[in-house]
């Protein structure tokens, strides 16, 4: 075991470096973020004054080495926009993100396991037939587009909802959270329900699977022949196996709701970091998107990892095979 | 009609959704081939822009009583029908060709990887193991970031965020090709190892690529669109579907949906009838569904 969780933190350990070093050079090798600020008409010793005040004059290597002994100060430069530290910038609109990705898993666990199990128990009947289709459905509109259309329909035309932002934040533990107010709740409710949708169709399929295989099991007909409700067998002997490929895929995929809470963000206005990296990528803004794409590049090695051990720990078959990889 | 076609032909039509989905689509690819000959009016060519025509609803007459934009039109007065079937053209030609070029790394690098095992094999597909670790819409993003906006470089993310699909897949039924009799007997027969590859393998690995490659032509066209919308896709000159979405989603508070609503379902219409043909073309060639 220790072996397999070794190789496994090395290897993340890699992917991290062989990234931060595609990250900088890739950025490195576009746009003049100089010709942004200074104005057009500037003197040759003005431009040389900008360049040497963000160091840009200095040698690639000489800038890269620089930046991975001030990375790993927890340091990733300041943001040629806002003049402050851009990880920062960005870990200031970290718990916004964090939010609204929890919010969106909640959503997709509470309510794809029991559609899927409801699917999977009676996959013949009307209800399970309109779940699965509304799976397909959820795995083939694109984000953005199912974004605009809660907007369309629950804020333009019936108005019950809040179109954009994150309405008043309150602060629990030093952290601002919008989820304890009403008025908050009801700001993360369509944007939630927008990153959520992915992952519910994506749940909902895995439980059914699950459920559909575990009904033809020997232990299942076992509990049946001895007379256990059926409450009993779907709640206990189904749903704890089900429940493992879904604990992983859970961790999983919440590195993936990370990722697409750019769009969400991006549609609802919502403060989040997605919404700053599109921002930074259009100006040009290097220090921010670099500090961005490390930290969630990072988050979900992390978190890849974490569920790889977690599936490992829940299914003893994996370990054995992952040991001798 | 050779029997296989007319083989594949019958066997396709018993699904009357695929049927109705492969027609959509077939339109689809025509009304985005011939744009420029049968939209109204063509949407970028400033001078047959009319600003009075701006923002009017669907169905209204233009200012000058010659025309009628069945979709309405946009801030500028453009026809929104023009602009969602020029969209359409720009949006399938980016998926096609993001697809194609993945497709193409995904058979080099799946066929060599499976043929030749060994540690070649193991660091290609940890290579590709960790991409598709990551998000594709995280891997598109640093694409974007490095390598700046523009056609090209879009193309060149969705292929990034892609070839590990086909590769993978490509690899997992090579390594089961490789066993049958027909590549050991090329093996006696001492054939170039370039036509044991091309001509003997990849032909009979197809089906499966065929089938990836339907599913991820439609995630290739969402990819673009929503890079498109959040404003770091394709320029403004070729504007896809995505962009006209994102144009439009400012007036869409203020109730003027049509110039995001029909350029949406436009990209709706054509990644669901994608999919479709996709599942039912994953029916009839999944080889343990296939009876013979």
């Amino acid at each position: 075991m220790s072996g397999y969780l070794l190789s496994r933190t090395w290897q993340a350990a890699v992917v991290v470096a062989v990234m931060s070093l595609l990250v900088f050079f890739g950025i490195f090798a576009i746009g003049d973020p100089v010709a942004m600020f200074v104005n057009p008409q500037a003197d040759q010793a003005e431009i040389a004054r900008t360049t040497a005040a963000l160091g840009l004059d200095r040698p690639v290597w000489e800038q890269y080495g620089s930046f991975v002994a001030k990375a790993l100060h927890g340091d990733l430069g300041r943001s040629f926009v806002h003049g402050t530290s851009a990880i920062g910038l960005i870990l200031e609109r970290l718990p916004a993100t964090l939010e609204l990705a929890l919010a969106a898993m909640g959503i997709s666990v509470l309510l794809g396991i029991p559609l899927g199990l409801w699917a999977g128990l009676a996959p013949g009947s009307v209800a399970g037939r309109c779940i699965m289709g509304g799976s397909i459905l959820g795995f083939s509109l694109p984000t953005f587009w199912v974004g605009l259309m809660l907007i369309m329909v629950f804020a333009v035309q019936l108005h019950w909802l809040p179109a954009s932002g994150r309405g008043p934040v309150t602060d629990v533990w030093g952290l601002p959270l919008s989820i304890v107010s009403i008025e908050g709740l009801r700001h993360l409710v369509l944007p939630a329900l927008n990153l959520a949708l992915f992952k519910l169709s994506l749940i909902v399929r895995l439980t059914r699977a699950g459920t559909r295989e575990a009904l033809t099991q020997d232990y299942v007909r076992f509990a049946r022949a001895k007379g256990l409700p059926g409450r009993r067998i779907v709640f206990v002997h189904v749903l704890k196996n089900v429940l493992v490929p879904i604990v992983t895929v859970v961790g999983m995929e919440f590195g993936a709701l990370l990722a697409f809470s750019v769009v969400t963000e991006s549609i609802f206005a919502w403060p989040g970091m997605g919404k700053l990296l599109i921002d930074s990528i259009i100006q040009l803004d290097r220090p921010v998107v670099v500090a961005y794409l490390l930290l969630v590049v990072l988050m979900v090695v992390v978190i890849n990892l974490l569920a790889d051990l977690a599936y490992s720990l829940l299914d003893p078959r994996v370990r054995l095979s992952g040991a001798s990889a | 009609m050779s029997p296989a076609w007319s083989r594949f032909a019958v066997a396709y039509r018993e699904s009357t959704v695929a049927l109705c989905a492969a027609v959509v689509l077939l339109l689809i690819v025509i009304a985005s081939l011939a744009a420029p000959w049968i939209a109204p009016q063509n949407p970028y060519d400033m001078a047959q822009l009319e600003l009075l025509d701006a923002r009017l609803p669907p169905g209204s007459a233009s200012a000058g009583g010659h025309a009628t934009y069945w979709l309405g039109t946009d801030a500028q007065g453009r026809d929104m029908l023009s602009a969602i079937l020029y969209g359409l053209r720009t949006s399938v030609t980016v998926g096609l060709s993001a697809t194609l070029i993945a497709v193409a790394i995904g058979i080099a690098v799946g066929l060599v990887s499976g043929y030749a095992g060994g540690r070649l094999d193991a660091l290609l597909m940890r290579v590709a193991d960790i991409q598709l670790s990551f998000p594709a819409v995280l891997v598109a993003l640093i694409l974007i970031a490095l390598l700046g906006q523009g056609t090209g470089k879009v193309i060149a993310a969705l292929v990034a965020a892609q070839w590990a699909y086909y590769a993978r897949t490509l690899r997992g039924v090579v390594l089961v090709e490789r066993q049958r009799e027909y590549i050991a007997a090329a093996r006696v027969l001492a054939l170039p190892l370039r036509s044991i590859l091309l001509r003997h393998l990849l032909p009979n690995c197809m089906p499966a690529l065929i089938v990836v490659g339907a599913l991820q032509v439609a995630s290739a066209i969402a990819l673009e669109a929503t890079l498109s919308f959040l404003g770091v896709g394709l320029p403004v000159t070729e504007p896809s579907l995505g962009l006209l979405i994102a144009n439009g989603f400012s007036y869409m508070l203020s109730g003027k949906y049509w110039i995001s609503f029909f350029p949406g379902l436009a990209l709706l219409v054509t990644i669901m009838s994608i999919n479709l043909v996709a599942d039912q073309l994953r029916d009839m060639l999944n080889p343990r569904l296939r009876v013979d």
